[in-house]
């Protein structure tokens, strides 16, 4: 009797779940980092904003799907859209080769490049090896810009600190004698007045091996009907102007690049 | 009476615990059969996912951050104990005010994470850069690693004193009072009387700050030092593979279990006139 009981139980709560299920069918969760202004951050309330975020909002409402937002830490996101917290990464992500045998991506849906930037009162004149020999570089930990640093700059001690905020703060109080990341990323915290202590030292040409094409959405591997629907929105918000609209909101320059 | 004419034959005695499959045994043997089961699958997932080439590129980073995990926490304990001699004589003096800030010193260090600890050092010392420049210790601050062995060192400190001063306040008043009546000077009786018969009682809780200390030291990456959880981390951002994680659980688990047998030598070593 009771084993019956809780079979009956164990039955009405999978349909629940199921029910429940189709019901939110319609809601694509989305991960994003929250840490990575202008692209995306936490607001002071604990909203996520940015260029990333207002983005993906434009390609749900280009999908028609209804979309939820996740901040998640950098260094585990990948492991978590395949535990399926999330169903994409919209996080200024870059298409790398060793992201792609673990992931899935999209088209990129923006593209630019890095850069150094060091204290106002540096000695560091370009943003080669040799111009770097001997001094220290932050970066954010497993990131484009840290395998690119690692493998560039060899004759320099490359420290990875698991955020922007914490070199930015290093930097600022000098433990570190540059830092390496995305272009926009740095000039606007630059612009700041934290990043006052601080100026651009130059932009780095791409490595495709190593940057890769551009910052895409990652979604797990297979998924190719949700590949295909963003690369359609993609393209679709790129043609009616939303795209030049939200890039105009952040930026005075257009962070697309080249078709490539 | 018969039963003073009881000889050691027919004492009565508890009976025998029954023997057989009574519940608790099956449920013992099943559970020791699960974990065994576990235990080897891990060993085959381990041998499955061997990859030598992996092996090769991130065994050394692997090797430095044990390094540096063992040489933070072997310098901070030190640090730490000899800084917990004077707080732990604060905190049984009594002299209110070096009462109260001893008092003071353990609550704060006790009752904030050591992360906190460890990024308010890091970054909170990092924003005086000019005042610390002006009394020459900044090159001390500018390195992440004297960091964390500063703040590693406080917040050891604070727990090895209340241990020492636990295991002191254990030794009965009475061994006081006898050395007193013998004539012996109170350092004397610290020294010779009091600190054996203490340092046994504190010798597990010691070991255990240790062993608190190696697994608490894997929040260190965030303050720039990559010790072993810090690499380990760094190999899974950049491998995606899950093994970095069990290799990092694996050492963890040989280093704290070196450490227990090391603590029960020396426990044995030291209770030898104990033994009966």
């Amino acid at each position: 009797m009771r084993i019956a009981m809780r079979i009956a139980l164990a039955a009405s709560a999978a349909l629940l779940a199921l029910g429940t299920a189709q019901a939110q069918e319609k809601v694509l969760k989305i991960g994003t980092e929250g840490a990575y202004p202008p692209f995306n951050n936490l607001t002071a309330d604990g909203k996520l904003e940015g260029f990333d975020v207002d983005i993906a909002q434009a390609l749900c409402d280009e999908m028609k799907v209804k979309c939820e937002f996740i901040a998640q830490d950098w260094d585990g996101i990948i492991p978590a859209l395949q535990a399926g917290k999330f169903d994409a990464i919209i996080a200024s992500m870059s298409i790398t080769p060793e992201r792609m045998e673990k992931v899935d991506f999209t088209n990129k849906y923006y593209n630019t490049p890095p850069a150094i930037a060091a204290p106002k009162d540096s000695d560091i004149k370009g943003v080669t090896k040799e111009d770097l020999a001997g001094k220290t570089i932050g970066v954010q930990a497993s990131t484009t810009h840290f395998n690119y640093s690692t493998a560039t700059y060899t004759d320099s001690t490359v420290k990875p600190y698991p955020t922007a905020q914490e070199y930015q703060l290093d930097l600022a109080n000098g433990r570190l004698d540059a830092v390496n990341d995305d272009i926009v990323v740095l000039s606007q915290w630059l612009d700041s007045p934290d990043g006052a202590c601080c100026k651009l030292i130059g932009a780095i040409k791409p490595v495709v091996e190593i940057h890769g094409p551009g910052a895409g959405i990652a979604i797990r591997k297979g998924e190719t009907a949700l590949r295909d629907q963003f690369n359609a929105a993609i393209d679709a918000i790129r043609a009616n102007g939303k795209y030049k609209e939200i890039n105009d909101k952040y930026f005075k320059f257009d962070v697309y690049g080249g078709d490539s | 009476m018969s039963a003073s004419m009881q000889t050691a034959d027919s004492v009565e005695r508890p009976p025998l615990p029954p023997h057989g499959w009574s519940r608790q045994r099956i449920l013992g043997y099943g559970l020791v059969v699960l974990w065994a089961f576990m235990g080897i699958g891990l060993v085959a997932y381990l041998i499955s996912a061997w990859n030598t080439e992996l092996f090769q590129k991130y065994a050394p980073g692997y090797v430095s951050g044990i390094g540096i995990t063992l040489s933070l926490v072997g310098i901070s304990i030190v640090v730490g104990a000899i800084l917990s001699v004077p707080i732990a004589y604060g905190r049984m003096s009594r002299n209110p005010v070096i009462a109260g800030l001893a008092y003071a010193y353990v609550y704060f260090f006790r009752g904030t994470p050591l992360l906190a600890q460890a990024f308010l050092v890091y970054y909170g010392f990092g924003s005086f850069r000019p005042e610390l420049d002006a009394v020459g210790l900044w090159w001390f601050f500018r390195e992440a690693f004297n960091c964390a062995i500063f703040a590693f060192s406080l917040n050891t400190a604070a727990y090895q004193a209340e241990i020492l001063r636990g295991a002191i306040q254990s030794v009965p008043k009475g061994q006081w009072e006898g050395a007193a009546s013998l004539g012996l000077h109170k350092l004397q009786t610290l020294r010779k009387i009091i600190l054996p018969q203490a340092l046994i009682v504190a010798l597990r809780p010691y070991g255990n700050e240790v062993i608190l200390m190696i697994k608490g030291s894997a929040i260190v990456a965030i303050i720039t030092v990559y010790d072993l959880m810090g690499i380990t981390r760094l190999t899974y951002s950049r491998t995606f593979d899950f093994q970095s994680y069990l290799w990092a659980a694996i050492i963890y688990l040989l280093i704290v279990e070196t450490l227990r047998h090391a603590i029960d030598w020396i426990e044995r070593r030291i209770t030898r006139h104990l033994k009966r």
